[in-house]
């Protein structure tokens, strides 16, 4: 598969200030340079003539946007859906609900997986945090937090630990004990601190590290053992809704889609916005990765799911139907990367055919919103979770 | 019923409000509700239906929507057409004339369509005390088919008790309404009514259906009134005891871009022109080669050996996955690439053993000790990176991995400040090469075609043994 191009490509002392950071290798009236990113910016910002004003700058960058537009175009030789048509048609799929989980007492706004395959925790918002064997419907842990709406939860890799956060603009991690009688949230942890609303959580390959997003407009990157911010993202101007990791054993970067109707990908390492897209129509309240980690899809609020190609830095399908007006709220993979399964405010579940773009089956079950869903790790099932207080697992 | 004075409808300029959510899905209900109404654009006869003694005015029937909804918009599936039907009469804009609760039905039940003054469009956040009036009213007005229902009388029961001591000004609101109503014409007076319990319908829904008002509290900043000023449904003045709205979210400002931030933009731009990137039909290929290789590892792609968990209960196929011996079809995917070897834990532990079969595990080994210092928390992450220096890169070292002086030069000065990402570069230079040489004889290797064609130590396959056979014979 063809390697990512981004841009911090090299790591190591700066040109300009020989600090040792990720570096830009640019180009500046031809001759190469390698700057971090700090310096690059000021260096952009030194070569302003004076009295610019903010119109003129935006005159620019109109001019700077549509020239992008119209080089990205240029490659656009094809749809992928064209180029799909010589693939066979999916195999009609009968995907039937397998298990119905109650027990929370309000909606149901966040889940997540084990690495086990079938356990999985869940948040609502009632502040009741849930650990659940999926297979056998047991609840295993539960956890009170003191705000309502927890609207972010993750499991962390070894299994051994879980991530929540939401109203009270924080993400705890809460180890969890194999002594059934353990208040566990007298062990809870606070590792990430916003101004606003935590959206979404995720650990990085570790239980170490936990990366969140936040209606104050940025990510960030904790260690959770400390507490300590290890970066930050700045650059959407508007709340985070989203977050999803690279995939890539090897990768250090992310995605993350919000208010703003932004997708933005962004270097772990440095902090840099590396690529950006900008399609949608309304806010987009989930991204995820294409297994390869070549692309990524959204759900919006505008109904519909785009699909976006990093190599090719732009939009390459968009799943719509005349029939879909609700937003949706959550997307996910299977394993192939060949289906997408969405889910909508309208209380169903799409699924798309990702490379030509219709639509394969559509699943009814849920008697309010879907907040989230996601593919188990092997791929055998598909949890969502309801604001009718509700978890489905679709297989 | 109040005089429709403030039509907050909102026509013609698009205020930054009008781009929120919500109003984007309301807008789009109420250009399909318009669409049938419209009959001479194909929408529904909307006509008056003869019931015993009385007539029905203004009335459509659940077929007739369904029927609509299927061919303007595409529909094949009849049950999609009703769940769509349904949400659009649970959000208010049609209601049937004859029940509380609001679903659409695909037979010769009655349904109506909203009045745009009570569209949810228009923010409505009724009070108590309107409810409170409404549910008064309809117990002065002596007509069978304006009879509370069990639940309306339990809510009735209880606004009295929370607003005893102000029940006299209800009852008067609720005496001035019934006074209104009687001056309207007969036929008018059915259509308002059932309107307005639609209305209350939506805002007070009958206990067990869904609430459709209840909001996204992530989206709450941005509405029209996004401090709910409450706007009374009867123009009952606020009287300053009704509680604020418990939705307190700090509304921050929606931010406006500096001089900086457009520089940051203007700088962002210039570099992604200067990126380098692939055609469309390039990355198309790529991205169905890619599936189409782990469509027959997908579940809901193909059929799972020897059965999916959830759908038999039957645990095999994970006892089998979590097993030490890998199964020829695990075994195939090493084959796909490095990362997807590496992945693998017993891909991992095979590649290893290749390579020291070779004396060249350092370069694993280093890789994957880079891999674990990144996962460490903070303060271990210094010490631990002085070690793998130690290790694998200082003059002498134990196991020596082969860099390129440039690498060399770069990682010895990172580790002057050593972090997480201190041997990123050596880590890059090392799996490349691991990828490019190695990796390539791994899979030529006995230890990996032996897993990839199962056979087993000691016996040989059909094939080997045949020629045995024919050899002695």
């Amino acid at each position: 598969m063809c390697d990512q191009t981004f841009l911090a490509a090299t790591f190591g002392p700066c040109d300009n200030c020989s600090k040792a950071s990720p570096l830009m290798n640019i180009y500046l009236k031809n001759e190469p340079i390698n700057y971090c990113s700090f310096c690059v910016e000021m260096m952009a910002c030194q070569g302003l003539q004076k009295g610019e004003t903010l119109t003129s700058l935006k005159k620019e960058s109109e001019t700077l946007k549509k020239k992008l537009e119209e080089e990205r175009g240029k490659l656009t030789d094809v749809e992928l859906h064209q180029v799909a048509e010589k693939v066979e048609a999916v195999a009609a799929l009968s995907i039937k609900t397998r298990r119905v989980l109650k027990g929370h007492g309000n909606k149901v706004l966040c889940m997540d997986w084990c690495k086990d395959k079938r356990r999985l925790v869940s948040s609502s918002q009632d502040g009741k945090v849930i650990v659940w064997d999926g297979f056998t419907l047991n609840k295993e842990h539960g956890v009170t937090l003191p705000c309502t709406w927890v609207m972010a939860c993750a499991y962390a890799p070894s299994g051994c630990a879980v991530a929540c956060g939401g109203l009270d603009n924080k993400c705890s991690v809460v180890p969890l004990s194999l002594d059934r009688t353990e208040n566990l949230a007298a062990k809870k942890k606070s590792v990430a601190m916003h101004t606003n609303y935590v959206s979404g959580c995720s650990f990085t390959n570790s239980d170490m590290q936990l990366l969140t997003s936040s209606g104050d407009g940025t990510c960030a990157l904790w260690d959770v053992e400390s507490g300590q911010l290890l970066q930050s993202f700045h650059g959407h101007t508007a709340d985070v809704l989203s977050l999803d990791l690279a995939p890539s054993e090897t990768g250090n970067t992310f995605v993350s889609g919000g208010c703003d109707m932004k997708a933005n990908v962004w270097d772990m390492r440095s902090g840099q916005n590396i690529q950006s897209f900008e399609s949608h129509e309304s806010d987009i309240n989930c991204v995820k990765y294409y297994p390869s980690g070549d692309a990524f899809a959204s759900a919006s609020d505008d109904a519909t799911c785009r699909f976006y190609d990093l190599r090719a830095d732009r939009e390459v399908a968009v799943y719509q139907k005349d029939s879909i007006i609700f937003g949706a709220s959550s997307v996910d993979f299977s394993l192939s990367g060949r289906l997408l399964f969405a889910g909508y405010n309208d209380y169903t579940i799409n699924v798309w055919d990702v490379l030509k773009g219709n639509r394969v089956s559509v699943l009814f079950g849920h008697e309010n919103r879907i907040s989230r869903l996601r593919v188990s790790p092997d791929g055998t099932a598909l949890c969502s979770a309801s604001w009718d207080n509700t978890l489905r697992i679709w297989a | 019923m109040a005089e429709g004075s403030k039509d907050q409808g909102g026509t013609g300029t698009s205020e930054p409000e009008e781009d929120s959510p919500n109003m984007i899905v309301y807008r789009k209900m109420e250009d399909i509700v318009t669409r049938i109404q419209d009959e001479k654009a194909g929408g529904v006869a909307i006509r008056t239906v003869k019931s015993f003694l009385s007539k029905i005015p203004s009335v459509v029937s659940g077929t007739d929507i369904v029927q609509w909804l299927m061919k303007n918009l595409a529909i094949e599936d009849p049950a999609e057409a009703i769940h769509l039907g349904s949400l659009i009469a649970a959000h208010g804009y049609i209601f049937p004339i004859n029940d509380h609760v609001l679903t659409l039905k695909d037979d010769g039940t009655l349904y109506r369509f909203q009045s745009p003054y009570f569209w949810p469009s228009n923010c409505w956040e009724p009070e108590n005390t309107d409810y409170a009036i409404y549910l008064c009213k309809r117990t002065m007005q002596n007509k069978a088919r304006l009879e509370l229902a069990d639940y309306e009388a339990e809510n009735l029961a209880r606004l009295q008790r929370a607003f005893a001591r102000k029940w006299e000004f209800i009852f008067m609101q609720a005496e001035a309404q019934v006074k209104i109503d009687r001056k309207k014409d007969k036929a008018e007076r059915k259509i308002l009514d059932s309107q307005e319990r639609a209305f209350w319908d939506v805002h007070r829904p009958v206990p067990g259906c869904v609430n459709t008002t209840e909001m996204d509290i992530r989206k709450c900043r941005r509405e029209k009134n996004p401090h709910r000023v409450k706007k009374s449904v009867y123009g009952v003045p606020d009287d300053g005891q009704s509680q604020p709205s418990p939705v307190h979210i700090s509304s921050q400002p929606a931010r406006k871009p500096t001089k900086e931030d457009v520089q940051k933009e203007i700088t962002f731009l210039n570099t992604q022109l200067d990126r380098h990137c692939m055609k469309v039909s390039k990355v198309a290929d790529s991205l169905m080669t890619y599936t189409e290789q782990f469509m027959e590892y997908d579940p809901f792609a193909s059929v799972v050996e020897p059965s999916n968990p959830w759908v038999s209960d039957d645990t095999t196929f994970w006892d089998v996955e979590t097993s030490r011996d890998p199964s020829q079809q695990r075994v195939k995917k090493w084959g796909f690439s490095l990362e997807e070897a590496l992945r693998d834990p017993a891909g991992q532990d095979q590649f290893l053993k290749f390579l020291e079969s070779e004396f060249s595990s350092e370069n694993l080994r280093f890789w994957l000790a880079v891999q674990d210092l990144k996962r460490r928390p903070f303060h271990e992450v210094p010490p631990r990176a002085q070690e793998i220096w130690q290790e694998f890169l200082a003059e002498g070292a134990p196991s020596s991995i082969n860099l390129d002086s440039h690498s060399y030069e770069r990682t010895s000065q990172n580790l002057k400040d050593p972090g997480r990402y201190s041997f990123e570069d050596a880590q890059d230079h090392i799996f490349q090469l691991m990828k490019s040489d190695s990796y390539a004889r791994f899979l030529r290797s006995n230890i990996y075609q032996d897993l990839l064609l199962a056979r087993k130590k000691g016996k040989s396959l059909t094939g080997k043994r045949l020629t045995g056979l024919m050899q002695s014979s």
